[in-house]
C-alpha cells in the first residue's frame, strides 16, 4: 500500500513490482531450432552455488555425448557431462558472466554427431507417457536426477536432487510447475511449453513422485495464452492443476509465486519447502523426464536469443559450454546498434565483455541491446523519492541499502535487510535519478562480511 | 522536479490574481534571487550547475508563495539566499538536506526581519487592492472572541480571495495543483492525506468540546497555509519519511502541529516551524519505520541462497 495506483492495482501475491516492456514478441515466434553443432565447447565445472566438479578426463582422452566429465564433490552439487562427441583438452580457466573464475574442460569436436531434429527427439521431443511413473521409486527419480546433472533452468542452478529430496520434519505437498517466464525478452520457457509440453508435465509428475507431493501446479502468467493452451491439452489425461497469474515483474520469483498461487509466504533466508512447496522450472521438468525416462543428462538447453541489436531473434537448442559468440554468429550476427550483450533476462542478467566466455545451465537467454534499450539518465543525487520503495516485491527500503554499500556501511545495509534482496532490478529500472541501484546492492552483498 | 513546477502553476494564477504585482514582485525576486544563489554556491563547490534540476526554481516559488505580499524586495532576496544556501548546499546539495529549503528561508527572515513578515505586516493601509487592507482570517480570529464561525467568509477562502501569503489563500488552487502532484507521483498522497484529516480532526474535536471558536473545520481546512504546506511543503521528498507508515505519522506531525499553534501559540499560524519540527524527526521516523521484509526479518544465512527470478 504504498501509493494510490499500487494500492489499486494490487493483484493477489505480492505487493510492488512493476510491467517493463516485454518485447517478447521478437522472439515468441521463433520455434525451437537446434544449433549446429559447435567446434568447441567449454564445459564449466562450476555452473552453481556449491563445491566444483572433480574433473574426470585427461586431456586429449576421447569422450562421448553424455558421458560424465566431471563429478560433484559436495552435497551441493550435480556433474557435468559432455555435450558432444570429441577429446577432451586441457583444462582451463574462465570468467563467467557473474564475475566467477571457474574452472572449464574444453571439448573438441570429433567423429560423427547427432544434431538437428534427431537431437531434439532424443532429448525432447517424440512421446512422453501420462502415467506408469509408480515404477520408479523415489529414491531411484532422485539418484537418476543427481547422476545427470540436473539444475534449476530458471537462473540459481541449484542441484535440482537437493531440492527435491524430502528433508524429515519439513514435509512438502505442492509441487509448482514455474512457467512464468517474467523476465523482458526470454521466451526460451515459452517455447519449450508449445513445443514440448507433455516431457515438462512427465519430469513434474516425476519430480512430485520424488518430492513426495500431493499437488502438482503449473504456474503461467496471463500474457501466454498460446502457452496455457498447449500445457492444458497436454494435462488432460494427468492429475494437474494450472494457477493463471497476473503478468507482473518478478511473478516468477519463488519468494513472489508461492504468496500469488498458494497464499503462502516463505520466511525471509528460508526456502519454499519451508512452507510445504517446492518449485521446478519448466526447463528444469523436462530435463527431468529426459534425465530419468531416457536416462538423458544435461547437456543441452534451450536459450532465447534476442534483442533489438540482433540480427535473427531465436530460441536455439545449445550446447552447455558453447560460446556466447557461436550464438550470435548463428543468429545473423550483431547489428550496427547493439551496444551490449547480457547473459540471462535484462532485468537479472549480467552484461558480459567477451564472447568466448561458455554457457551454463542456468543461462535462459543471451539478449544483445541496442543503443536505445540501454540509454540511461545521467546519475543525479537521490531525492528520496521512494519508487524504489514503492516497486520493491520484498518490500525493502532500495535506496537506503544501495547508498549504504556504494560506501561500504555493513551495519546500515543491514537494518535495511540488504539479504532479503532478491536482486530482481525493479529499484534500478524505476529509479528517476538513474542510480544503478540493483547493481549497488548485489555489489554489496557480494562484498559484505558473511554473517557467521 | 518539472511536474512541480506544472502543480504549481494553478498557485501562481491564483497568487497573481489575487495580490496582483505584490504577488509578481515576490515572486520574481525569489525565483531570480534563488536561481542566482544555486548558481553562486554552484560554483563555489566547484559542482557542475544544477539549474537544470529546477529544485532551485521549486524552492524560489514555495519561498515567494511563503511571504506576505507587502514583504520589501529583500526580504524575499536574503531569504532565497538563506533557502539555498544555508537550507540546501551546507548540507551537500540536493538530497542531502534534511530541512525543506523554503521553509529555512522563510525561517531566516522571520527572525531577521521579524516586523516585515509579521502579523501585522500583512495589512498595507490605504493600498489601493482591496484584499490587502484587511486583515488575514486567521489573525482576525484570533481576535474575534466566541462569536462562532463566520460562514460567508467560507467560499472567500476557498477560491483565495482573502489576504495572507501570496500562494497560500486559494484551497481550491492548492487542491488542483496538489492532485497533479499526487497522480503524477511527484508528491506522496499520503502526507497531505494524513496532515489535512488530522488538522480536520483536532479541529472538529475543539468544536464539539470547547466553547465556540470562530473557526470552524471548514475554515480550519482553507485557511492559511495549511491547504499550501499539505499539498507542496510537507511533501518535499528529500525532508519527508520514505516509507508509507513513516509518511502518515509525519503528515499527521505536522497536522497536529499546525493545530497546537493555531490554538496556543502567538503567531496566527504555524505550518512553516510544523514542517521544519517534522523535518527534524524525519530521520528518526525512517528509522523507525523500516519496513518488514517479505517473509520477515532476517536470520543469518549466506546472502547466495535467495533466489532471483528467472
Amino acid at each position: 500500500m504504498t501509493s494510490i495506483l499500487g494500492w489499486l492495482c494490487r493483484g493477489k501475491g505480492f505487493s510492488g513490482g512493476l510491467h517493463p516492456p516485454g518485447r517478447k514478441s521478437l522472439a515468441a515466434d521463433a520455434s525451437i531450432k537446434v544449433l549446429p553443432g559447435p567446434a568447441v565447447v567449454s564445459v564449466p565445472l562450476l555452473q552453481h552455488l556449491g563445491a566444483p566438479c572433480e574433473p574426470l578426463v585427461q586431456p586429449r582422452q576421447e569422450v562421448a555425448w553424455g558421458q560424465m566429465i566431471g563429478r560433484g564433490t559436495g552435497t551441493i552439487s550435480a556433474p557435468v557431462h559432455s555435450p558432444l562427441n570429441g577429446v577432451a583438452g586441457v583444462a582451463s580457466v574462465t570468467t563467467l558472466p557473474n564475475g566467477r573464475h571457474v574452472g572449464t574442460i574444453p571439448i573438441t569436436a570429433a567423429g560423427a554427431q547427432i544434431g538437428g531434429e534427431a537431437l531434439w527427439e532424443a532429448l525432447l521431443g517424440g512421446d512422453w507417457p501420462d502415467d506408469g511413473f509408480d515404477r520408479y521409486q523415489p529414491e531411484e527419480i532422485l539418484s537418476l536426477i543427481g547422476q545427470a546433472g540436473v539444475v534449476g533452468m530458471g537462473g540459481a542452478a541449484f542441484p535440482t536432487h537437493v531440492k527435491l529430496t524430502p528433508v524429515p520434519g519439513r514435509p512438502v505437498d505442492v509441487l509448482i510447475v514455474n512457467g512464468c517466464e517474467c523476465e523482458p525478452y526470454l521466451t526460451a520457457d515459452y517455447r519449450l511449453m508449445i513445443e514440448a509440453p507433455r516431457a515438462i508435465l512427465a519430469g513434474a509428475q516425476l519430480a512430485g513422485r520424488a518430492a513426495g507431493v500431493e499437488r502438482i501446479i503449473v504456474a503461467v502468467e496471463d500474457d501466454k495464452p498460446v502457452a496455457i493452451e498447449s500445457m492444458r491439452q497436454a494435462a488432460r489425461a494427468r492429475k494437474v492443476e494450472f494457477a493463471v497469474l497476473e503478468m507482473r515483474y518478478p511473478q516468477g520469483g519463488e519468494r513472489q509465486l508461492l504468496p500469488a498461487v498458494l497464499g503462502r509466504t516463505v520466511p525471509a533466508g528460508g526456502l519454499p519447502t519451508d512452507v510445504g512447496a517446492v518449485v521446478i522450472n519448466v526447463g528444469t521438468a523436462g530435463a527431468v523426464a529426459a534425465a530419468v525416462l531416457r536416462r538423458r543428462p544435461l547437456t543441452h538447453r534451450v536459450v532465447t536469443v534476442s534483442g533489438t541489436g540482433i540480427v535473427k531473434p531465436a530460441n536455439l537448442l545449445v550446447p552447455i559450454g558453447t560460446p556466447y559468440g557461436d550464438l550470435v554468429t548463428y543468429c545473423g550476427g550483431a547489428r550496427d546498434s547493439a551496444v551490449r550483450v547480457v547473459a540471462g533476462g535484462p532485468m537479472t542478467g549480467f552484461a558480459i565483455g567477451d564472447l568466448s566466455v561458455p554457457l551454463t545451465k542456468g543461462t535462459a537467454g543471451l539478449i544483445v541491446l541496442g543503443g536505445v534499450e540501454v540509454s540511461r539518465p545521467r546519475e543525479t543525487p537521490c531525492i528520496r523519492c521512494g519508487r524504489c520503495v514503492d516497486v520493491c516485491p520484498m518490500n525493502l527500503v532500495p535506496t537506503k541499502i544501495a547508498l549504504a554499500a556504494r560506501v561500504a556501511d555493513w551495519e546500515q545495509a543491514g537494518k535495511y535487510h540488504m539479504a532479503a534482496c532478491i536482486e530482481c532490478g525493479c529499484c534500478a529500472y524505476a529509479c528517476p535519478a538513474g542510480i544503478p541501484l540493483a547493481h549497488l546492492i548485489r555489489m554489496g552483498k557480494a562484498q559484505a562480511p558473511k554473517e557467521t | 522536479m518539472i511536474d512541480v513546477l506544472i502543480g504549481l502553476a494553478p498557485v501562481l494564477v491564483a497568487a497573481v490574481a489575487v495580490f496582483r504585482w505584490y504577488a509578481l514582485k515576490q515572486i520574481v525576486v525569489c525565483l531570480a534571487c534563488c536561481l542566482l544563489a544555486e548558481a553562486i554556491f554552484s560554483a563555489m563547490r566547484r559542482r557542475a550547475m544544477s539549474l537544470g534540476d529546477f529544485s532551485a526554481a521549486v524552492t524560489g516559488m514555495i519561498l515567494a508563495f511563503s511571504l506576505p505580499p507587502s514583504a520589501p524586495w529583500y526580504v524575499g532576496a536574503v531569504g532565497s539566499f538563506a533557502a539555498i544556501g544555508l537550507g540546501k548546499c551546507a548540507f551537500g546539495g540536493l538530497g542531502q538536506n534534511i530541512f525543506n529549503p523554503a521553509m529555512v528561508g522563510r525561517a531566516f527572515v522571520m527572525i531577521c526581519f521579524a516586523s516585515a513578515m509579521g502579523a501585522s505586516a500583512y495589512v498595507i493601509p490605504g493600498a489601493s487592492l482591496d484584499v490587502v487592507t484587511q486583515a488575514t482570517p486567521l489573525t482576525a480570529a484570533k481576535s474575534a472572541g466566541g462569536a462562532g464561525p463566520d460562514w460567508s467568509m467560507l467560499w472567500p477562502l476557498f477560491v483565495g480571495n482573502v489576504n495572507g501569503s501570496v500562494g497560500e489563500t486559494s484551497a481550491l488552487a492548492c487542491l488542483l495543483g496538489g492532485l497533479y502532484l499526487c497522480f503524477r507521483r511527484a508528491a506522496k498522497w499520503e502526507i497531505p492525506l494524513a496532515m489535512l484529516a488530522t488538522v480536520a480532526t483536532v479541529a472538529g474535536l475543539g468544536d464539539w468540546l470547547g466553547p465556540r471558536h470562530p473557526l470552524s473545520v471548514l475554515h480550519h481546512l482553507t485557511g492559511g497555509a495549511v491547504m499550501l504546506g499539505a499539498f507542496f511543503i510537507a511533501t518535499d521528498p528529500v525532508s519527508s519519511p520514505l516509507t508509507s507508515g513513516g509518511r502518515w505519522f509525519f503528515g499527521a506531525g505536522v497536522g497536529a502541529l499546525v493545530m497546537l499553534m493555531r490554538a496556543y501559540s502567538g503567531y496566527p499560524e504555524g505550518v512553516m516551524f510544523s514542517v521544519l519540527l517534522m523535518n527534524a524527526l524525519t530521520p528518526l521516523i525512517n528509522r523507525a519505520t523500516i519496513p518488514r521484509p517479505l517473509g520477515g526479518s532476517h536470520r543469518a544465512i549466506p546472502s547466495q541462497t535467495t533466489n532471483g527470478a528467472p
